[in-house]
């Protein structure tokens, strides 16, 4: 399958830089702008009494933008750069592929302006307007066409494992934005949900749970079936694990959406299935924890000298805690102490900051050097300061959200002896100040970390340019 | 059950879950018997990106036999419970019937405690201490999100610690209010007044029935056209409880005091709700409730009429 012109041509890596950089910059915004509610959540005053600044309209501002912006645009670039060089052959069209960059950013830019202004469809991770949503959905198409464009005309006959989970990320993520964001627009920027009532809720929780599965966490696992192994050294642990934890974590996740709405208005079967699927869904994500860190074995001396390997190895550990605690949390029982509180937000964070914000770390500072013709990164101790800010941030920060949201939980039902609430909720609220000023502590340790970040990769890229990469023979056995 | 338009529904349900589920287990079987031709490096032979190989390594067995026991726990599970279509489940459980069970066997263990309280007049519940303190927790858990912790309320959410009563101050006034709630309504009364000038002369005149600063000229003006104000307020102004209509001779004013807030109540009326209690709280409850709040301003020994 060498064919005679293999040598001459080289993999489209610019779209890949740019979305490289973009990453870095927008999660240190992201973050930024998590840090700053974190700190309205302790001091209230700096909302600054303005609508604008606003809690509420923060909020969503900081999930769009470390989901979409920083997780968008690391999914876009190592998606790219990974099935460039497991298919041996250049992006397809690589027009579309600059439209993928230039939409994506224009969606980020569009939901940092509209979204202060108070345009909602007051849908968790799915706030955006319709004239957004069409702009995702066709910069979302043209993703795919590339994507499963240039595994159609691969030079190696087995489609690697990091594909799969790409593949399914991007198909997934299509049917879950089209379904849950139809709605009839009343105006440019005001529209009204498709559906009603429980329907809604139950759509949006389909979505929002499988948001959670295929954007943070299929499309995290293809990140890791690629750098972890390269960055090891080391072939993958086993390839049966990979089809069996495949196959059933992506038909599991798609049931699980339920258990957001235990004890509501949705009827006791449904919240059953999500809570049966839930259960089911830990082994298959665990197979993906263990893949990775087995692929470790005979390579583990290499966690104490090289950071990057250590970036990628905490986060598989933090992913396979959270996806202990996601069914944990989603049996009914745990739920009726757990739901609404803290502890939800600490779980969502364990795998956030833990699981997709190291893994994206650790790719990013294996990409960045190789696509500006550097040997490393320019300063390896800033990668271990970076590594020790995030680490011991996650730890503040989830180890103070699961005190205060067990607290919280604990004083919510609280009874006295004659029937009444042994605490008003203004008094779970003031109870929660210091793990809140905790929790601010973490995130800001954290952010600090990307900002080392971001001086790093700038040193990096301003002190090398843009590198081609040429594209290899392909190999004997594939 | 109504929660399906037609039998295929749950049928259908049904099927998918436990295709899905079975499938899994099938799907963990067939894989721990894939056999992939290795090489002799010992991985699969296949080789990406110049160094990217996999190795087929056995599915880890605890791996195995968690998968297999999430699987039976979840089968476990829709047998017990309702998941499967209309099937109800061997426990016969619905969140309703737990909602119902826990609050009868609540209501149960609190019977005699508040069987006691309920024999009391509320006079003598409200120096109480015991049943104060009760009462106290109920209005900080259920009233005070409108009438502020200290009961003095805010601009539309009356202060419970005056003696000014819309709806009436007594013990069985109280307890009618926190049971059905009490709906306020004053519709918009510039039309049959007159013109924007009349408004002004009205609203002077209530202001002269409370001593609020006044123009005395248009306050006599406005004296004539306070006869529509008359039905509902009463001829002297001092209001009736049994409309809700507010007192406009004394200086509590719901909804902002002044020229200006009178115009504008005039002008566009006000429909205001304290919505009804009596289903989150039983009788006895209503009435340790009833007692703190009429306790809140009849305190012992100074008990006015």
């Amino acid at each position: 399958m060498q064919d005679q012109n293999v040598k001459t041509t080289a993999y489209n890596d610019s779209v890949v830089r740019q979305f490289s950089i973009m990453a870095v910059i927008w999660g240190v915004v992201g973050m930024l702008v998590g840090v700053i509610i974190a700190a309205q959540l302790v001091w209230p005053e700096l909302n600054l009494g303005l609508p604008w600044t606003s809690f509420g309209r923060l909020r969503p501002l900081h999930t769009n933008a470390v989901i979409f912006a920083f997780g968008g645009c690391t999914l876009f670039a190592t998606s790219y750069y990974v099935v460039q060089r497991t298919c041996q052959v250049e992006l397809f069209c690589k027009k579309l592929a600059a439209f993928t960059f230039w939409g994506w950013q224009l969606v980020i830019v569009a939901a940092a302006i509209s979204l202060p202004l108070g345009y909602t469809q007051g849908k968790e991770y799915a706030e955006l307007e319709w004239p957004i949503d069409l702009l995702i959905a066709a910069v979302w198409i043209a993703y795919a066409v590339v994507f499963f464009g240039t595994i159609s005309k691969r030079k190696v006959n087995h489609i690697y494992v990091a594909n799969w989970f790409f593949g399914g990320f991007i198909l997934a993520v299509a049917l879950l934005h089209i379904v849950n964001s139809a709605a009839t627009p009343v105006s440019f920027w005001r529209s009204y949900s498709a559906y009603a009532g429980v329907q809604d809720a139950m759509v949006q929780w389909w979505y929002g749970h499988n948001a959670v599965g295929f954007f943070l966490t299929a499309g995290f696992l293809g990140i890791m079936y690629y750098f972890v192994p390269k960055q090891a050294g080391r072939p993958v642990y086993s390839y049966s694990l990979s089809i069996v934890h495949f196959w059933a974590l992506i038909f599991t996740y798609m049931w699980a959406g339920p258990h957001h709405l235990h004890y509501t208005a949705l009827p006791d079967w449904t919240q059953s299935l999500g809570m049966a699927f839930s259960l089911i869904l830990l082994a298959p994500s665990w197979g993906g924890m263990i893949n990775g860190i087995m692929t470790l074995s005979g390579a583990w001396h290499k966690l104490r000298t090289d950071p990057i390997l250590r970036f990628l190895i905490v986060s598989l550990s933090f992913y396979g805690m959270s996806t202990f605690e996601g069914p944990l949390m989603a049996i009914k029982t745990v739920n009726s102490l757990s739901h609404y509180t803290d502890w939800t937000v600490g779980h969502v964070h364990s795998g956030a900051l833990g699981w997709v914000g190291l893994v994206s770390m650790g790719a990013l500072y294996y990409m960045v050097p190789r696509l500006f013709g550097q040997k490393q990164m320019h300063s390896i101790a800033a990668i271990e300061w970076h590594f020790w800010l995030a680490t011991i941030g996650i730890v503040l920060y989830i180890s103070a959200l699961w005190i205060s949201g067990v607290m919280e939980g604990l004083m919510w039902r609280a009874i006295n002896t004659d029937g009444t609430l042994t605490y008003t909720f203004v008094e779970s609220v003031k109870a929660k100040h210091p793990y809140y000023l905790t929790r601010l502590l973490g995130g800001a340790l954290y952010l600090s970390g990307m900002i080392i970040m971001l001086w790093n990769v700038l040193k990096t890229a301003t002190s090398g340019k843009p590198a081609l990469a040429y594209i290899p023979p392909v190999a004997a056995h594939s | 059950m109504s929660d399906f338009t037609s039998n295929f529904w749950p049928i259908l349900i049904t099927a998918i879950t436990l295709l899905g589920i079975f499938g899994c287990a099938l799907l963990l079987w067939l894989t721990s018997k894939v056999k992939v031709t290795s090489s002799n490096d010992g991985t699969s032979g296949h080789v990406w990106d110049e160094d990217l190989r996999e190795m087929n390594n056995p599915l880890p067995r605890w791996w195995v036999w968690l998968f297999i026991l999430t699987i039976v726990a979840s089968i476990i599970y829709l047998i017990a419970y309702p998941g499967l279509g209309t099937y109800k489940g061997r426990l016969d459980w619905t969140q309703e019937k737990q909602y119902q069970q826990e609050m009868t066997e609540a209501n149960k263990a609190l019977a005699p405690l508040y069987a006691k309280y309920a024999a009391m007049p509320v006079e003598a519940l409200s120096t109480d201490k015991e049943a104060k303190a009760i009462g106290e927790r109920l209005f900080m858990n259920n009233c005070s999100q409108c009438h502020g912790s200290d009961a003095r309320g805010s601009r539309g959410f009356p202060n419970l610690t005056d003696h000014d009563w819309l709806h009436g101050g007594s013990p069985e006034k109280i307890q009618e209010t926190i049971t059905n709630g009490r709906t306020g309504m004053m519709p918009p009364m510039a039309a049959a007044v007159g013109n924007a000038d009349d408004v002004k002369n009205v609203a002077n005149y209530v202001l002269s029935l409370s001593g609020s600063m006044y123009h005395s000229g248009r306050a006599g003006l406005g004296k004539a056209k306070f006869a529509i104000c008359a039905a509902c307020h009463g001829p002297d102004g001092k209001g009736n409880p049994e409309i809700g209509a507010p007192n406009l001779t004394d200086n509590a004013w719901l909804h902002g005091a002044g020229e200006a807030a009178i115009i504008r109540m005039i002008n566009e009326g006000k429909t205001n709700q304290m919505p009804a209690q009596g289903e989150k709280f039983t009788p006895a409850q209503i009435h340790v409730l009833t007692a703190y709040v009429w306790g809140l301003s009849n305190k012992a020994g100074k008990t006015e009429k």
